[in-house]
């Protein structure tokens, strides 16, 4: 037998650790619930926390990252108004599912009663042995949605999923599913704030049915100080269009894992993620895609945007099956590198064992570019500004993908203040 | 209102020599046509005028309405009134045609201690001056320059020339890639911006543009010289004779 001597606990995974103890009796769920929620502790506790040893966190020392829990919540976390006015938004204060009204044609549960009832026992399980996210997440989670939207309704409002954090803990999970040829627009926004720094994680279940057309956008305004582990994990049916938007524009360290099974024929996934990163945060972007089927298509791309001494991360596996004949998936990572001390690494990687398939992947850093700020400034446009637009410019090409008008202004908002605050 | 005196200039990175010991001087109300063969400067000497740092003065001077501009950056010169219609406009994906010309706009007068323009006023200029200019507006929907052709990027400088008012205008090869009647339609603008209290400088290989735009005086430019200046007559001389008397003379 191959005994390893296991390092102490760190005062992080101790943390933890004391943090499942004193919240025994409180977190919800019946015992089925409860007994999962031990098991995954349990592993957890085995593990610890995951170091560049671990593959799949090769990039992200979350041993060293993670270096203490946060501080109790302050109690000032509250709603506020939605990314669009007008959509419908499903709020989760400090993590708990408030009142909230019905988006019209969809089916809402907060998850809460589905743990109460036992019957997300059978969710909280981890997807390997590497999978923290899973293990925290399904450890503590206390609340979040469940969306079901029925086959062929089409949600015209704006859902926004609004979680609002101020300092604490928290642990939600959103479990979508949309039937066939069913449509749906939906931002999962975390807010942050700047005074309490808070630890979160996510878990984001979307399960697209045939034909089913569906934009999910995760708009993560975290707060500087802020932790926060995030992932996504999809299946899509035979002709299912999934567009995933990821804007990362807070948090001192960010992960976001996307698990995608393209399952069906016909199917097409996309992945747009801007990340604008600044201070000392450290951002990762984990993505596997399996293609596991014949004739469908991703395409994802990546574009961040680094200054200061931030550090981004950005893995991208696409695995495409012997009998996934026809595939056609293009990834590509592009990173504005804007001071010496930021850093990015971009790990693609492509395994295919179809023989008839078009997939390409494509990394690039690039600096300013050099005449498109003189020929800017030669109209006047100062450096500062100029600089802004370029940067602008260069994230903005993704937003603009989008549909919705209100939705592009919105987030072109968003990330123009980003620029503000820190240009 | 513009002065070069004596200027040397060299490539910063590499420290060759482009502009050895250039003189002109163009009048409030003049405009000036430089002439040259390829590689005498024309254009290093166009951006050196913007504020481009790619290139070192070394020596001389620019003075501007009476003062030097050598220390002030591009963008500054251009809140001073100084404009360059550059020979090659690059394209800037991303960065939406209209969205720049309203920052441009907004900032030089911003600069200038003007209020900023509001969107309606701002949306009908630029219709009227595109207008002018037979520019189709679904052009302006597109990214900064991208795809448009090599006339439409000469048009769109244009039109921004038009928009921005400068006081000194310098054109590098405007006239290269217009059709005949681009050409036209190209010089109407330019001449309607001529005025008493606005110098033009007109950089072209070919008399043609200065049949449209009638030069007050015409200057050779070559291995980073001017070596011969005089009236809209030797832009005809050079027309019919090109540069090798002129050269040989001058050596
Ligand atoms: N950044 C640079 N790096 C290297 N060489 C340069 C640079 N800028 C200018 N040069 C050189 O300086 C000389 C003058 O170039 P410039 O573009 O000013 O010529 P021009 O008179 O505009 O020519 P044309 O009529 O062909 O447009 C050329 O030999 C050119 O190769
Ligand atoms: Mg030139």
């Amino acid at each position: 037998m191959n005994i390893q001597t296991k390092p102490p606990h760190t005062v992080a995974e101790q943390g933890i650790l004391d943090s499942y103890a004193q919240m025994m009796g409180q977190l919800p769920g019946d015992a089925p619930v409860t007994a999962a929620r031990d098991k995954l502790l349990g592993a957890f506790s085995a593990a610890g926390l995951p170091t560049r040893r671990i593959e799949s966190w090769h990039y992200t020392d979350l041993r060293n990252l993670l270096r203490a829990l946060p501080g109790a919540a302050s109690g000032a976390a509250q709603r506020t108004d939605p990314v669009v006015r007008g959509s419908v938004v499903l709020p989760l204060i400090q993590g708990q599912s408030a009142e909230a009204s019905t988006p019209e044609g969809m089916d809402l549960t907060p998850f809460i009663d589905l743990l109460a009832s036992g019957e997300a026992a059978k969710m909280l399980v981890a997807r390997d042995a590497d999978d923290l996210v899973g293990r925290l997440n399904g450890t503590f989670v206390a609340d979040g949605y469940r969306l079901t939207v029925a086959a062929d309704q089409a949600i015209k409002e704006l859902v926004e999923i609004q979680s609002v954090q101020s300092g604490g803990q928290v642990h939600n999970r959103f479990d979508a599913s949309f039937g066939a040829k069913s449509s749906a627009t939906v931002i999962e926004r975390h807010l942050g704030d700047e005074a309490h720094p808070g630890l979160s994680t996510a878990i984001t279940t979307l399960e697209l049915g045939d034909g089913a057309e569906v934009t999910w956008i995760i708009l993560q305004d975290c707060g500087v100080e802020d932790q926060r582990l995030a992932q996504l994990n999809t299946r899509l049916g035979a002709g299912a269009t999934l567009k995933v938007y990821v804007v990362n524009v807070g948090g001192k360290l960010v992960r976001q894992e996307l698990n995608v099974d393209v399952a069906g024929e016909g199917a097409h996934f996309d992945l747009r993620c801007v990340n604008l990163l600044a201070g000392d945060s450290h951002t990762d972007i984990t993505l596997t895609l399996d293609h596991n089927v014949p004739n469908t298509t991703s395409k994802e791309i990546v574009r961040t945007v680094v200054l200061d001494r931030a550090r981004g991360v950005f893995q991208g596996q696409i695995r495409v099956a012997q009998i996934a004949q026809k595939t056609d998936a293009q990834m590509s990572c592009n990173t504005l590198l804007l001071s010496d001390g930021g850093e990015f690494a971009a790990k693609p990687e492509l395994e295919i064992f179809a023989d008839d398939v078009i997939c390409g992947h494509g990394a690039t850093v690039i600096d300013i570019n050099h005449d498109h700020l003189f020929y800017l400034m030669a109209r006047g446009v100062t450096e500062k500004s100029a600089r802004a637009l370029l940067i602008n410019g260069f994230v903005d090409e993704l937003i603009e993908e989008l549909e919705n008008e209100e939705l592009i202004e919105a987030l072109e908002t968003h990330i123009a203040q980003w620029l503000i605050d820190h240009g | 209102m513009l002065e070069i005196k004596n200027l040397h200039a060299r490539i910063a990175e590499d420290g060759t020599e482009i502009i050895r010991g250039l003189n002109l001087t163009v009048k409030a109300g003049e405009v000036a046509a430089i002439m040259g063969p390829n590689g005498s400067g024309k254009s290093t000497l166009s951006y050196i005028l913007a504020g481009r740092d790619d290139y070192e003065v070394t020596e001389g001077d620019i003075l501007y309405n009476g003062e030097s501009i050598l220390e002030l950056d591009p963008s500054e010169r251009a809140a001073k009134g100084i404009f360059l219609a550059f020979q090659y406009p690059v394209e800037i994906p991303g960065v939406a045609t209209m969205q720049f010309l309203k920052v441009a706009m907004n900032e030089q007068r911003k600069a200038r201690g003007e209020d900023e323009l509001t969107t309606p006023d701002f949306i009908k200029r630029v219709k009227d001056a595109a207008a002018t200019l037979q520019i189709d507006p679904a052009m302006l929907r597109r990214p900064l320059n991208v795809g448009f052709s090599g006339g439409e990027k000469k048009r769109a400088e244009i039109l921004q020339m038009k928009l921005l008012a400068p006081q000194l205008c310098v054109l590098d090869e405007t006239d290269s890639g217009l059709d005949i009647d681009a050409l036209k339609i190209v010089s109407g603008g330019v001449n309607a911006l001529r005025s008493p209290d606005r110098a033009i400088i007109v950089i072209t290989h070919y008399q043609r543009l200065l049949e449209y735009i009638v030069p007050d005086s015409v200057h050779v430019l070559h291995r980073g010289q001017v070596i011969k200046s005089g009236d809209k007559d030797l832009a005809r001389v050079l027309e019919a004779e090109g540069y090798t008397g002129i050269v040989e003379a001058a050596a």
